[in-house]
């Protein structure tokens, strides 16, 4: 387990060098094993639809895995760090598993495919961020139900289940759902 | 320590949201409504997650063995440099939404100057946090509105938190030995920058609410010195228990 200490532990805390995009490589042999990581929360996005993945690289015989929290306090992050080393484990592969917070995540990083994945889950996708506020805080209809495709919909809670969502409701087939607020 | 004030500054940012993420924490299954007690317990976990970041940078700063538990748990009243608002007990939701939307005007204002720190840590920090800082102060300047604007009880109560409340505001912005040197170097907030920009910001919500702008001229301060409410020492018996009960305790 010492390994894990490696998620929050502190040489992994920040890092100027990470706005440079030139440090975001990711080893094109690493993608199908990263590929199996699932956000433990959202268990039908991988890691790279989900855009936490800033760099993965083999070093002298170990991958260094540099992922960012979507948000400060997303408890999801240590389970994440875990599952990556059990992953390169059953390939043969040490992992080490850095926690980067510069530059921060932001939601368009979510690829095109995790945001199919995330609409088929039932979670609404994020919109870009005029449209978010307008329909957090203008009561816009503009988010799309997950269930029947109206978008005649209302915000319940600008919070919902996790942190990165916000609670909303159906008019029409009167559905609850969740919606990926913009961050 | 070499870093004395490094350290001392990171521990005044991050009691300040490890002490209101507890109080906000402590509404988990006693909040008015379940979207309300969902919505302050996300704060919390935001607030929660911000303050992790903040102790694993100052347990570096301060070397040793020193971890980001010991940090957070161990350390005796006196030692804890938050501010006295944060530490004001949860009384009714009026005074709740008070309290958070009197420290997210601050707080935003300050990670948006510390995001210019020249201390990388800090600013990376403060960049991630000012993203979910601005969710927080939506949501309790909207329900400041709705609560100031609502009943006339909902009203009542609010104006009451404002004006109890507004005695420690103006501790936000005094500046001990450790604030001034850190702004020396480059490192830290001049607070005094955006101290008319906080109370104008802060007004503005109030009058849109139809509440009464507080007239007080007096001010309590203490908390980033280390004396603090009668309330501080309640809230740690809570948050260190099981570190004080079973020591060294792992999760």
């Amino acid at each position: 387990m010492s390994e894990l200490k490696n998620i929050s532990s502190l040489d992994s805390l920040p890092l100027g060098e990470m706005s440079d995009r030139t440090e975001w490589v990711i080893d094109k042999n690493l993608i199908p094993i990263l590929n199996q990581v699932l956000d433990p929360e959202i268990p039908v996005l991988t890691i790279l639809d989900m855009g936490v993945v800033r760099s993965a690289i083999i070093k002298d015989d170990e991958v260094i895995v540099k992922i960012t929290p979507t948000y400060s306090g997303c408890p999801a992050m240590d389970v994440i760090g875990e599952d990556i080393i059990i992953a390169f484990k059953n390939e043969g592969y040490n992992a080490k598993v850095e926690l980067v917070l510069s530059p921060a995540w932001t939601t368009d990083w979510i690829t095109e495919k995790g945001r199919r994945s995330l609409e088929g889950y039932g979670i609404a996708p994020p919109l870009d961020a005029i449209a978010d506020k307008e329909v957090l805080l203008g009561g816009k209809k503009l988010v799309k139900c997950t269930n029947c495709g109206s978008t005649n919909t209302k915000l319940v809670s600008q919070f919902g289940s996790t942190a990165c969502k916000a609670l909303f409701k159906c008019s029409d087939c009167q559905e609850p759902f969740d919606y990926f607020k913009c961050l | 320590m070499k870093n004395n004030n490094l350290y001392k500054y990171i521990l005044s940012i991050t009691d300040n949201t490890l002490i209101l993420g507890q109080r906000l924490g402590e509404l988990c299954g006693h909040g008015p409504s379940l979207e309300t007690d969902i919505a302050c317990t996300n704060i919390s976990l935001d607030m929660l997650g911000q303050a992790r970041n903040y102790y694993q940078y100052a347990a570096k700063v301060k070397g040793g063995n020193t971890t980001e538990d010991d940090i957070a748990f161990l350390r005796k009243e006196h030692e804890y440099l938050n501010v006295l608002l944060v530490e004001q007990p949860n009384t009714d939701f009026g005074y709740i939404m008070a309290r958070q939307f009197l420290f997210d005007v601050y707080h935003l204002l300050f990670l948006q100057e510390l995001q210019k720190s020249k201390d990388q840590t800090l600013s990376a920090i403060s960049n991630k946090a000012i993203k979910e800082v601005s969710y927080h102060y939506r949501f309790s300047s909207d329900w400041i509105k709705r609560l100031g604007d609502g009943t006339k009880e909902s009203h009542q109560r609010t104006q009451n938190a404002v004006d109890d409340l507004w005695t420690y505001t103006d501790e936000l912005f005094h500046q001990t030995e450790t604030d001034k040197a850190m702004i020396n170097d480059g490192i830290g907030v001049d607070t005094l920058k955006f101290k008319s920009e906080y109370y104008e910001r802060a007004n503005k919500v109030l009058e849109e609410a139809t509440l009464e702008i507080p007239e007080s001229r007096y001010f309590q301060k203490g908390g980033k010195q280390g004396m603090h409410t009668e309330h501080l020492g309640h809230l740690l018996s809570d948050l260190q228990y099981m570190q004080r009960a079973y020591p060294n305790m792992k999760w």
